[in-house]
């Protein structure tokens, strides 16, 4: 690429070939090769899956919606464990946010707490979920628990990097006045921060929500549960209507968290 | 030293009047934004299925559960967890390359500057859409149903809940390039491949890889739970010892997550830093 920009020191090729590039696809062909014979994926295997996957459609096709009542009760509960799971995150995000901040508190606490973070950061909700529900047990507070420690993880994280890239000087004159450490956070770091910070949070609620529709398939309530259940008795049917109420759901929040985004612009 | 008086004839007093920072209607949409937030927090409060009982001992039994994963069962490591975890990189890679055999096509359909009938742009939005909405794990469920439990069935959950994400990347930064090349190449008789190929594939190179190596990273995380429903690698092995109650094990899997998750980050960052 930058080998075109550089004056040419002999003949001039035009499109020179990128040979790195070129061995650097072959690999990935190779490996591509190779690992599909680690792991059994075979032509015919796909193609067998194929004439299944149809199968599947075939017994997809009509949605069954007889049984809304189950469906709706499983929708309302997932929203709720998205509501409150974003609400208790995004209240504790605030202060581990603040404290994960290096410019603002002392590398003895940042540390620890951007080391908390990284790992609700880096365990899947659905392991976490898990967890949950051998704890404390079936049900929405399991779920609510699993998705306060995703939200942790993405927010904290946000929101600390967010503080680290405020500017100190209204920091500066805010302590110049005498003004106690919670007041300097009042005043001058929250307002520089505060409408990314807003910005973080929708997003986590839109995400909260459509993770909310799959911590049940481990136990942690929510249409998960009815879903994972359907699949469980081969009623395809109902799966589908269960997949096309989610996906309508997380489209109306998509808009709506769109419509919310661009009024705060 | 006294205080100063507070009632003189002052002289700035028009210049004291009150400033608000917003208007009375922006004050009462605020009140209504944190109105409609806590009415929402109240329902799911109010309305959601909580056992108080569980909630009263949770701390407990969250103490108790840590205290039998400690200390993790390192011997298991070698082989099952080191198996599973190698079988979790090569679905999650495999599952990232197959992605683009569909997301390219879809990302060039849905570019409004490349493919220039409409109702084929909508369309593939409406596949990408559809792609990003179903979760992995309800991929593989499906999968998991098509090809039967295994690897497979994780190399193409993993495939089609990329698809969407990287086309929708991908056809952005399509609509991005710039016209010029591909005009030169043209007006030089080239071919639309020869024009992909040297018009806009140097242009979105850059962004290709860096989504490709995105995607990778959020993979690794995603292929380590889909064996919870049956569809290879590591969660299979988590599964196994969690419904077995080896909490020692559990613990070992976890780090093993975690460690496998950390360092692909770390790999996705370095690459990311010389490449673009």
């Amino acid at each position: 690429m930058s080998a075109t920009l550089t004056p040419p020191a002999g003949r001039r090729v035009a499109f020179a070939p990128n040979w790195p590039m070129r061995i650097a696809l072959l690999l990935l062909a190779a490996y591509t090769i190779w690992a599909c014979t680690r792991l059994g994926l075979t032509w015919d295997r796909v193609l067998h899956g194929l004439g299944e996957g149809g199968k599947l459609l075939a017994r997809m096709v009509p949605p069954n919606f007889e049984r809304w009542s189950l469906l709706l009760e499983g929708l309302l509960e997932s929203l709720q464990i998205a509501v409150l799971a974003s609400a208790i995150g995004i209240l504790l995000s605030l202060p581990l946010g603040l404290l994960a901040a290096r410019n603002l508190s002392p590398w003895f606490i940042a540390g620890p707490v951007r080391a908390v973070i990284a790992v609700c950061r880096s365990l899947h909700y659905v392991i976490v979920a898990i967890l949950f529900v051998k704890a404390i047990g079936f049900g929405a507070l399991a779920g609510t628990a699993a998705l306060v420690v995703a939200s942790i993880g993405f927010i904290a994280k946000l929101f600390a990097e967010a503080i680290e890239e405020i500017s100190m000087k209204q920091v500066e004159a805010i302590r110049a006045t005498g003004a106690s450490a919670m007041k300097v956070i009042a005043y001058a770091v929250l307002p520089q921060v505060a409408s990314r910070f807003i910005g973080f949070c929708l997003y986590q609620l839109d995400s909260n929500l459509r993770n909310s529709t799959l911590v049940g398939i481990v136990g942690a309530g929510g249409i998960g549960g009815t879903l994972f259940a359907a699949f469980k008795r081969f009623d395809y049917d109902f799966v589908a209507a269960i997949l096309l109420a989610i996906i309508a759901l997380i489209f109306l929040a998509e808009i709506i968290s769109g419509r919310v985004r661009a009024a705060l612009r | 030293m006294n205080a100063m008086p507070a009632a003189q004839p002052d002289p700035m007093a028009p210049l004291r009047r009150e400033w608000t920072r917003l208007t009375p209607a922006q004050r009462i949409s605020r009140w209504l934004v944190w109105l409609v937030c806590a009415a929402a927090v109240l329902w799911a409060v109010r309305s959601i299925d909580i056992i108080p009982e569980f909630l009263e001992d949770a701390p407990e039994q969250m103490a108790d559960l840590l205290v039998r994963m400690w200390p993790p069962d390192i011997a298991h490591y070698y082989p099952a967890v080191h198996e599973a975890l190698i079988e979790t990189l090569h679905i999650a890679t495999l599952g990232t390359v197959f992605c683009f055999t569909l997301a390219v096509p879809l990302a060039l359909l849905a570019a409004r500057n490349i493919c220039t009938i409409r109702p084929l742009n909508t369309l593939a939005q409406l596949g990408l859409v559809a792609s990003r909405s179903v979760n992995s794990l309800v991929w593989a469920l499906l999968f998991v149903a098509i090809f039967g439990p295994g690897a497979a069935a994780g190399v193409f959950a993993i495939a089609f809940r990329s698809v969407g994400f990287v086309g929708k990347l991908l056809s952005e930064a399509l609509e991005e390039t710039s016209h010029g090349p591909r005009e030169a190449l043209r007006a030089s008789g080239a071919s639309w491949g020869a024009e992909m190929l040297k018009g806009v594939w140097p242009q979105v190179q850059p962004a290709f890889w860096g989504i490709a190596l995105f995607r990778w990273d959020i993979n690794v995380r995603e292929s380590a739970v889909l064996g919870l429903v049956g569809a290879g690698g590591i969660g299979l092995v988590l599964d196994d010892a969690i419904n077995f109650f080896q909490w020692e094990r559990v613990a070992t899997v976890l780090l093993a997550i975690l460690a496998v998750v950390l360092l692909a980050e770390l790999v996705v960052t370095r690459i990311r830093a010389r490449l673009i």
